[in-house]
């Protein structure tokens, strides 16, 4: 078969594929700059990513690639591996709820089920109005006093399905 | 006027419950009433029923209260700081909760301000490490080995074996930035995943210094002058402590490259996981440390040959590592003379769930679980019987009252198939459905299992399966035996500890609560207790 019909193309360019905003970009560059030297940088490029802009956007993964000689696949494999990482952006608080046995055992999975339906969503998911993205975590270390949770990273314990909504100001 | 000493501390388990918030009222209620007083976060004595525990140095001790809301501070104030209220527990050490354990590993825990290196070296902090730093390598893993050390993680392998195998292979060449041409390494494993555990959460947050300590004696001992702390990114307070207290030893020149003076190098930095449990285990932890995803390695070669990036490596659990300092300070004949058979020294023991006064309870190997669970924890919180606890973590058994008068002891439990694992007793009470606990443990192993081998990967969905049409009475026979030979085949087929243990809390379940697993008893006992 003749491929003479076939143009060759140029090659494609990372700027033209990405999505991502100057700012974005920006403090994709900063983390590198910062990190990217370190042995094993990819997990602390990473986190340094998702704590300046709360995900780790998909077009930052061949940024992030380039800058530490990986594969996209490699960056890939290990963004998708790690429950901690998200691709997309969160709501504007994010919620981690123990589901673990410490807490099942003293009303983790009401508190689960109330949550779920107050906020009516599930794990991994955002509010239509954006105001909360709930995970699961699988303990949060603070299992003589739970349920637990952790909102913006701030631990609460002896969460209450009442005091879940004291804390959220959400009605159900 | 002389100020009065007030703690509060902020170890996350108090924050959670408002220390915070009780921390900003002292300081508010204080300059309004114009007294004037010294502020100090100590760390969680790990009374956690009483948290927020605030504290008031006297003349008699540090008197307790707890546990303290915001809204209380302002009678606190009123009746005078040390003063008898209803929330006061008298001198905190006199507690018999604290007063009956044997706290080696724990000694300063709620006593220190955890970042203050002062305040450290005050309480017996670095005495380990300046005997280790006039001792020959040889001789400071021979203490570890003679204190019968092992390790804290779950797997209990003799400590001093451990660290004899990497100081006897010759360091080599990581390849990457910062190291040298013979590079060994010392790494903590402080992703403590296991439900019911938070023993490491609470030295990192609590007693930095002592994993620090711990640490740089290790690295002294096997000749690796860099470490790394994998702290899971579920603990962020700990990083903050961590990393406080690293700065202040480089400060301090207890670590660095000239470590008081000794010409001797450590150095030492935390990095954060990412939310995967398999990163417990230590060959994912290594490679997750490397940059890649958290699968486990093959065995050999162990880690202590070619560990981090292939180099000779020292993985040690956090309370392993923390244990260290005071075999050297006090010496391994005065750890080793704690405990019973071949389980030497203390265990910090967590107790978790529901239980009336959950904490942390350094004891003695030989102590029974039933005095843990009646005479430190007082039963459950809920005032109901306790049906089952699980130790160990999530891979742990259930174990029933018939076998609540075991001996905390490595061998003990592991011939009735139970495990010590880390140390972690999470209580239920009789409302637990405990068919429904062996599917969590499936549905556990199925969200964390790394994928490299199929027993652990594709076993656990399946196990979710037959348990779900066990419990529905579809073919329940047939079910059983098949749920039976998928766990016989998870135990002796995985690659690493999640498949090959995820069946003892399923297995444990099914043989010790068998009426859970079937539809008549289900429905009847759903009628009973009103689940």
């Amino acid at each position: 078969m003749s491929t003479s019909t076939f143009e060759r193309k140029p090659p494609i360019k990372l700027a033209e594929l990405s999505n991502l905003s100057a700012a974005q970009r920006a403090a994709i560059d900063d983390v590198l700059a910062r990190l990217g030297q370190l042995p094993g940088a990819l997990l602390p490029v990473l986190h340094g990513i998702q704590r300046a802009l709360g995900h780790v956007p998909k077009d930052a993964v061949p940024i992030v690639a380039k800058a530490l000689n990986l594969s996209r696949a490699e960056v890939h494999g290990v963004v998708s591996f790690y429950h901690w990482y998200r691709s997309e952006q969160p709501g504007e608080h994010v919620i981690h709820l123990c589901r673990a046995e410490a807490c099942q055992a003293v009303g983790g999975r009401a508190l689960e089920a109330h949550v779920k339906a107050t906020l009516g969503i599930d794990f991994h998911e955002t509010t239509a109005d954006g105001r909360y993205t709930l995970e699961p975590a699988y303990c949060l270390g603070n299992c003589a006093t739970g349920p637990s949770l952790l909102i913006d990273m701030q631990l609460k314990g002896r969460v209450t399905p009442e005091r879940f909504d004291r804390l959220t100001g959400v009605v159900a | 006027m002389k100020s009065i000493t007030v703690y509060v501390p902020r170890d996350s388990t108090a924050v959670s419950l408002g220390a915070d918030e009780v921390a900003a009222a002292i300081t508010t209620e204080a300059a309004k009433r114009g007294i004037a007083i010294e502020l100090i976060r100590n760390s969680s004595r790990g009374l956690f029923w009483l948290e927020p525990l605030v504290e008031v140095a006297t003349t008699a001790g540090r008197i307790g209260y707890g546990p303290v809301d915001a809204t209380d501070v302002a009678s606190l104030f009123a009746a005078g700081l040390g003063a008898a209220h209803p929330l006061s527990i008298g001198v905190v050490d006199e507690h018999p909760y604290l007063k009956t354990q044997e706290r080696l590993t724990f000694a300063r825990a709620g006593i220190t301000d955890p970042v203050s290196l002062t305040d450290y070296r005050a309480h017996g902090g670095y005495r380990g490490l300046s005997n280790a730093l006039a001792m020959a390598p040889a001789d400071i893993v021979a203490a570890v080995t003679d204190s019968g050390l092992r390790g804290r993680g779950g797997a209990a392998f003799p400590a001093g074996i451990k660290w004899k195998t990497v100081l006897g292979t010759p360091g080599a060449a990581p390849g990457v930035a910062g190291a040298d041409a013979a590079q060994k390494y010392i790494v903590c494993n402080a992703d403590e995943g296991d439900s019911g555990t938070f023993a490491d959460r609470m030295v990192c947050e609590g007693d930095p210094f002592l994993l620090i300590e711990g640490m740089t004696i290790a690295g002294l001992a096997v000749g690796a002058t860099r470490g790394y702390i994998y702290l899971r990114c579920e603990y962020p307070y700990a990083e903050v402590a961590l990393n406080e207290a690293i700065a202040a030893a480089m400060r301090e020149g207890w670590l660095g490259d000239d470590i008081c003076g000794s010409g001797k190098r450590f150095h030492l930095e935390v990095r954060m996981g990412a939310g995967a449990y398999i990163c417990g285990e230590e060959t994912a932890l290594l490679e997750s440390l490397e940059g890649k995803r958290g699968m486990v390695r093959f065995k050999p070669p162990l880690p202590a040959i070619k560990g981090l990036f292939g180099c000779p490596t020292v993985i040690n659990n956090v309370i392993t590592l923390a244990s260290v300092p005071v075999i050297l300070d006090k010496g391994a004949e005065h750890y080793k003379n704690f405990g019973v058979g071949r389980s030497r020294g203390t265990l910090p023991v967590q107790l978790a769930g529901n239980v009336k006064f959950g904490g942390l309870v350094e004891k003695a190997f030989g102590v029974t679980l039933r005095n843990l669970l009646y005479t430190y924890g007082g039963g459950t919180l809920s005032g109901r019987p306790i049906r089952a606890v699980q130790v160990g973590g999530p891979l742990g058994s259930y174990i029933p009252e018939s076998q609540f008068d075991l001996p905390l002891d490595y061998e003990a439990y592991a011939k009735l198939n139970n495990m010590v694992g880390h140390g972690g007793i999470t209580v239920f009470d009789d409302t637990v459905d405990m068919a429904e606990q062996a599917r969590f443990s499936m549905e556990f192993c199925a969200a964390e299992s790394c994928g490299k081998c199929t027993p652990c990967r594709i076993g656990s969905t399946r196990g979710m399966e037959v348990i779900d049409r066990l419990v529905a009475g579809d073919e329940a026979v047939k079910q059983e035996a098949l749920l039976r030979d998928l766990c016989d085949t998870m135990l002796a087929g995985s690659l690493c500890a999640l498949g090959g243990m995820a069946p003892f809390p399923v297995l444990s379940a099914l043989n010790h609560f068998p009426d859970d697993f079937r539809p008549q008893s289900r429905s009847a006992g759903l009628a009973n207790i009103n689940r």
